[in-house]
């Protein structure tokens, strides 16, 4: 892979929550404008490694992380560097959609806000990252109403306008499908491989066909650590290693 | 047999929880009975305009006045006080704990402000008459200071454990996803907090603020013994008060048995009844305003 295509890279890594070791030494990178599955069995530290790229360990006083992690040039851990400027570059959607208890308009408003965009602007950018999600046709005459009486996949869409809606370069996406019914799981998925020509995707699954669907690279991990990587198809069809090729065939898991 | 003695125990437990549950709708509908019956009987002597719009309370003068006015901006004063000090405190410190303090840190204040509640009312009355009072009478010059201030910051004070316990617990039990949500999207913890975390525990917190708002209305100790108990017109936080709570427990025990001044005073009672009633009624009202954000 060339240099100039990866957008997100981590080194190193280690990471501990009190006396237990989740990460072990991870080298793994993520290819600009392109979809990344992380794989895995629960517990492996896929979600894990997922929220270091956008410190969200910061507020865990008994986590501890070694290693190097950059988005592009620069070091995401650096001393004079804000969270809220990582933050604002890497943007994530959960596992469980969580809309603030707020309207659907304010929703969207909220992070525009919080990183001080002025208000002129806001309402035509709430609107694009609604539209951005396919979500706008559904809530455009009800943005008033609040934002949890919206079906699951709505919620899950909104939140993923929620974090378009900052022009993010990265985002993070924490099994986002998995409380989901098939159909609202479809649209966010046609949703995801649509939003990669601007951003880059990281996502962790636990649903292989999923990965399959949507991933140009998946990353496969057990117990903390990367056992494979590879080109989506390369590694499901044809794995190096025995314990991803159980994985994948689903001996276990 | 075996079974039917079993039936018969169920059976006789049911009928004593359920006598216990009706005895409570009996008891609360008996004093709102009496109440109401008494104040009827003063009402029938005393016309009720000139109860309500009286600006004197003298029921042992010649004439006799009966003006709730008094007593009632006393009791609103000393309220309000004891809330502009107790709301901020109460959730800045339930804030605190909950967001800020360290397990331990946490493990170690909270039974601290739970035990405050459990001073006794005359215990913080006497705290008033002893150190508050001269305290306030030196900085403000005053002659003393058993005024709607020191009561107010009594009440604070009294009502400030409950505002925290609840508050806080509204404020944790925030689901930690909301959260998450405001950090992802870039939000410090303080923005955090302003914008999401206390929005949502709104409901909590407003409950906290309504049953902080009925222990100050209710009080009457410590306001009997801190306020001075001036029956004039009230016309400032400096100013000696007398509130109702204090004005029946005062004259309760000297007035004639029957007499249209025995009447007034359930008369009063039944106005403080009343104000509690619209103030559990506003909260609830909030609390389901609030709510409908929460229902998926």
């Amino acid at each position: 892979m060339n240099k100039d295509d990866i957008k997100l890279s981590a080194s190193s890594v280690n990471l501990w929550f009190g006396n237990k070791q989740v990460l072990k030494n991870i080298n793994v990178s993520f290819p600009k404008n392109q979809i990344t599955a992380l794989i895995g069995p629960s517990g492996c530290g896929k979600s894990t490694l997922l929220r270091c790229f956008n410190r969200m360990h910061d507020l865990s006083p008994d986590a501890r992380i070694e290693g190097k992690f950059l988005l592009e040039q620069q070091d995401l851990y650096e001393n004079d560097l804000s969270v809220t400027q990582v933050r604002s570059r890497i943007g994530m959607v959960f596992q469980k959609a969580n809309p603030f208890p707020k309207s659907i308009y304010e929703n969207i408003n909220y992070g525009l806000k919080i990183n001080d965009v002025p208000k002129e602007k806001r309402q035509s950018i709430i609107e694009n990252a609604l539209k951005e999600s396919y979500i706008w046709e559904e809530v455009k005459d009800e943005m008033q109403k609040p934002a949890t009486r919206l079906s699951g996949g709505q919620q899950q869409r909104l939140c993923i306008a929620r974090a378009v809606s900052l022009r993010p370069e990265v985002i993070l996406m924490d099994e986002p499908c998995s409380a989901l019914d098939p159909l609202s799981t479809l649209k966010i998925e046609e949703l995801i491989v649509k939003l990669k020509k601007d951003y880059t995707i990281i996502i962790v699954t636990h649903n292989m066909q999923q990965a399959q669907r949507v991933a140009d690279k998946t990353v496969f991990m057990y117990l903390g650590e990367i056992i494979e990587e590879g080109d989506t198809k390369t590694l499901f069809s044809d794995p190096k290693n025995d314990l991803t090729a159980n994985y994948v065939k689903g001996h276990f898991g | 047999m075996q079974l039917r003695a079993r039936e018969r125990i169920d059976h006789s437990v049911k009928l004593l929880v359920k006598t216990t549950g009706f005895l409570v709708i009996a008891i609360l509908g008996g004093i709102f009975f009496m109440l109401l019956w008494n104040t009827a009987a003063f009402f029938l002597k005393i016309k009720p305009m000139d109860f309500i719009t009286g600006t004197q309370w003298n029921p042992s003068g010649n004439p006799a006045t009966y003006g709730i006015l008094p007593l009632l901006v006393s009791t609103c004063l000393v309220t309000l006080g004891a809330m502009v000090i107790a709301i901020p405190l109460g959730i800045g410190t339930a804030s605190f704990l909950s967001e800020y303090a360290g397990k331990r840190l946490k493990n170690i204040l909270k039974p601290i402000i739970e035990m405050l509640a459990a001073v006794p009312s005359v215990a913080i009355g006497f705290l008033g008459i002893v150190i508050l009072g001269p305290g306030i009478a030196q900085l403000t010059g005053q002659p003393n200071g058993l005024n709607a201030l020191n009561g107010a910051i009594l009440l604070a004070v009294m009502a400030l454990p409950t505002i925290i316990t609840v508050a806080e617990d509204a404020l944790h039990g925030v689901p930690h996803m909301y959260k998450e949500a405001s950090y992802a999207v870039g939000a410090s913890k303080w923005k955090t907090l302003i914008y999401v975390t206390i929005p949502a525990a709104a409901p909590g917190i407003l409950a906290a603020v309504m049953l902080g708002v009925g222990r100050a209305i209710g009080e009457t100790m410590t306001v009997l013994m801190a306020t001075g108990n001036a029956s004039a017109f009230p016309k400032g936080f400096f100013n000696s008060v007398r509130t109702i709570t204090a004005t029946i427990a005062i004259e309760m025990g000297e007035v004639p048995y029957q007499t249209t001044h025995y009447y007034s005073l359930f008369a009063i009672a039944a106005v403080l009844f009343l104000i509690t009633l619209a103030v559990n009624l506003l909260g609830e009202h909030y609390v389901n305003k609030f709510r409908k954000y929460h229902s998926a």
